[in-house]
């Protein structure tokens, strides 16, 4: 025995720390232990997550709600609108928009307009219109207006403005009937906003069947499916669809050419959403749960509608997002060229039909306003399809 | 490179024959024909109809053959270069085309070369200053652009360069050249006349190639090639034309393919709103009045049109990337 060397061990044991154990049970995942944010975020589900990455683009966000509210309105066009969508004022013909004055000799007044007198230009023959500052016309609200039904069927009278007694509203000034404007483009969003969204219905279908047969079996089929999409891409659109409802027969009704149009515009639009389904389809039938769903004997359409579809289903809405516009400038460039939709019917398009005159242009270019709402939707479309579609990849 | 040319002529072949027989079909579609309507129209004014005329037209155009004798009838015309009768014109179609179909034809070449040279170098600056004041505003310009039917633009541009340049209304030349054999003054009205429908035509598929452009540089510039190259003290022109760019324009060809298409279908519309002597106003009259030969014909070119256009973009992109002719056909 050496003692020293059992000396000198005591002595390292003496400045050694004492022997530490913690109280807390032991829990060896503590370092993957997330914060709760980080667990709320891991554990979030795919729409969850899609969700707060739209919300970041502000766009998107701004887009969406504008896009709400215009769909919302068209269920209460008749309230909205101060004038039915066909009460003509042969009195007023042309006439320009009125302003909405909220100031009356410097003080905050009731809003009001200032109604009309009016005289033949003899030279351009035309009626002039000038403001009479004497005519105050103070706006009513949630007052008794023109009589419509609602929805075609309940009656009523209730507007949310309408124009003082006896006088004149015409924010967006008068077509050549003498019809107001603004009440025609509120009526005309029920068909604008409905055709954009029935088409894409109609493609997303042939999309989504088309698309999935290709994607799923391949070979052959794929191809021949492939080829036709390219040839449907590579025709132009515009005299395609000008030769498909130059077929609907004059004698239809309008419910019927709507529909009509709705079909033709989503028959030649769903290649890209057939594309899109094709490519993912193809991808995702390589992965091993779907293996899995063949090998336990589930057919096709249950592979496909249950465990591939869902898988891109937030893809297909952005793409589908993406579509609504190029059917909604189709549907305006039909009925533009007078191919589309037919008067007794009131859409954007139709309305600006009366502005394919350069004489618009020049004297009432008030006509062309209904340009604006198409114009304000198709942005919308956009940029909620674009927030989509970077949002449909929550990891990226 | 042969081969891969070869092949993608063969594929010409079977695609023209499917878009003929789908225009054949949409042309037919309707109920009755134009001789039968415009007998019907006849009658009803109480006019003579001159039955020899149009027992002679039936004849001729096999209109009492059933349906799929006479699509081979139009085919085989077309192939030997005879493009019909127009009923309603009474003259042969070529007759009524030839001027118009070259019109067309210079007005979309110039949209492309329009839509090229302002879409380029807009989407390089805009994405080499990404989220820039400059980005945002040219994004936004370009989101318009997009947006804007091109119908009502072309309205507004025709009022505005007639108030203010004092260019003539609607046409693409000036009305005193309209009859006159071509020459340099008429060339000259014509390329004053061009530019508004271009830019009407063009602005759409402009703003789409910017914003493709922008989109692909930018992936491009974040790939870590970009950065050694920046890092060994490249200078930035170079860091961004020698490869990124490169590699970036590799759509900007493929896309010709969607491009012809859209711009067709664009100077459709723009032509019947400027009253453009091209292709427009009458296809759509000759749809409207079941004028199979003249809307058939019509719109075959416009295919034959496309169909050349995607077939040189293929080619195109063939020779700028290998990888493309090694492995045939386009993935996408």
């Amino acid at each position: 025995m050496k003692p020293d060397a059992a000396n000198t061990a005591d002595g390292m044991a003496a400045e050694r720390l004492p022997h530490y154990v913690s109280a807390e049970p032991f829990d060896p995942h503590i370092v993957e232990a997330m914060t709760p944010q980080q667990e709320r975020f891991y554990m979030a589900s795919q729409w969850q997550l899609m969700w707060w990455k739209l919300k970041r683009h502000r766009m998107a966000v701004i887009s969406g709600v504008l896009l709400i509210a215009m769909y919302l309105s068209i269920a209460f066009s008749e309230f909205l609108a101060p004038y039915g969508h066909h009460s003509r004022h042969s009195d007023f013909i042309y006439a320009p928009p009125q302003s909405v004055h909220f100031f009356r000799d410097g003080a905050l007044a009731a809003p009001y307009v200032y109604g009309f007198d009016y005289h033949l230009d003899m030279r351009d023959l035309r009626r002039v219109y000038t403001e009479d500052r004497g005519k105050v016309q103070p706006l009513r609200f949630l007052c008794h207006g023109d009589r419509y039904f609602f929805w075609g069927l309940l009656p009523g009278d209730l507007h949310l403005f309408c124009p003082a007694a006896g006088g004149t509203l015409f924010l967006l000034g008068t077509d050549r009937l003498g019809r107001d404007l603004l009440s025609r483009i509120i009526y005309g969003a029920r068909i604008s906003l409905t055709i954009g969204l029935m088409g894409v219905a109609v493609s997303l279908t042939l999309g989504i069947v088309i698309g999935g047969i290709a994607g799923y079996y391949g070979g052959t089929v794929d191809m021949l499916i492939q080829r036709l999409i390219e040839i449907i891409q590579s025709f132009p659109h515009l005299p395609l669809w000008m030769a498909l409802s130059a077929i609907l027969p004059v004698t239809w009704s309008p419910v019927l050419v709507y529909f009509g149009i709705t079909l033709i515009l989503g028959m030649i639009e769903w290649t890209h959403l057939g594309r899109a389904v094709r490519s993912k389809l193809l991808a995702l039938r390589e992965e091993d749960f779907c293996v899995a769903a063949m090998l336990m004997g589930a057919r096709p359409a249950r592979i496909i509608g249950r465990h591939l579809l869902p898988g891109f289903a937030s893809h297909l809405i952005a793409t589908a997002t993406l579509t609504v516009p190029s059917m909604i400038l189709g549907e305006t460039a039909l009925s533009f060229l007078g191919l589309g939709l037919r008067p007794p019917v009131t859409s954007w398009g139709v309305l600006l039909n009366e502005a394919q005159n350069i004489n618009v242009v020049a004297l009432y270019p008030w006509l062309m306003l209904p340009a604006v709402p198409v114009i304000l939707l198709v942005l919308a479309f956009n940029f909620l399809g674009d927030g989509l579609r970077d949002a449909a990849d929550p990891y990226h | 490179m042969l081969a891969y040319i070869l092949r993608r002529l063969l594929i010409m072949v079977p695609t023209l024959l499917a878009i003929s027989v789908v225009i054949f079909t949409i042309i037919k579609l309707p109920p009755g024909d134009y001789l039968s309507s415009y007998v019907a129209e006849l009658q009803s004014e109480g006019e003579a109809v001159d039955a020899q005329k149009i027992e002679f037209l039936k004849k001729e155009y096999g209109l009492d053959k059933p349906a799929w004798q006479q699509y081979f009838r139009w085919i085989g015309g077309l192939l030997r270069g005879d493009l019909g009768y127009s009923f309603e014109y009474n003259v042969p179609v070529r007759d009524i085309v030839g001027d118009k179909l070259l019109l067309t034809f210079i007005v979309s070449f110039a949209t492309v070369l329009f839509t090229y040279l302002v879409a380029f170098p807009i989407g390089i600056y805009s994405a080499t200053r990404q989220y820039s004041w400059s980005d945002h505003t040219l994004t936004l310009l370009g989101f318009i652009g997009l947006a804007v039917p091109n119908f009502l633009l072309a309205l507004v541009l025709l009022y505005l360069a007639n108030r203010h340049f004092g260019i003539s209304i609607g046409g693409l030349m000036d009305p005193a050249y309209l009859d006159a054999p071509w020459s340099l003054a008429k060339a000259r009205s014509v390329l004053a006349h061009l530019w508004i429908p271009v830019i009407v035509i063009g602005l759409s598929g402009t703003a789409g190639m910017i914003r493709r452009l922008r989109a692909n540089l930018l992936d491009e510039l974040q790939k870590q090639y970009v950065m050694t190259a920046r890092a060994k003290g490249l200078p930035p022109f170079r860091a961004l034309v020698k490869y990124p760019l490169r590699l970036a324009l590799n759509p900007f060809i493929a896309d010709i393919g969607s491009l012809l298409p859209h711009i067709i279908s664009g100077a459709t519309v723009v032509s019947v709103v400027m009253n453009l002597p091209t292709t427009g106003p009458m296809l759509l009259d000759a749809l409207r009045s079941q004028d199979m030969y003249l809307a058939g014909s019509f719109l075959m070119f416009l295919a034959l049109l496309t169909v050349l256009g995607m077939l040189l973009s293929d080619l195109a992109l063939a020779a700028l990337d290998p990888r493309i002719r090694l492995t045939g056909g386009r993935t996408r």
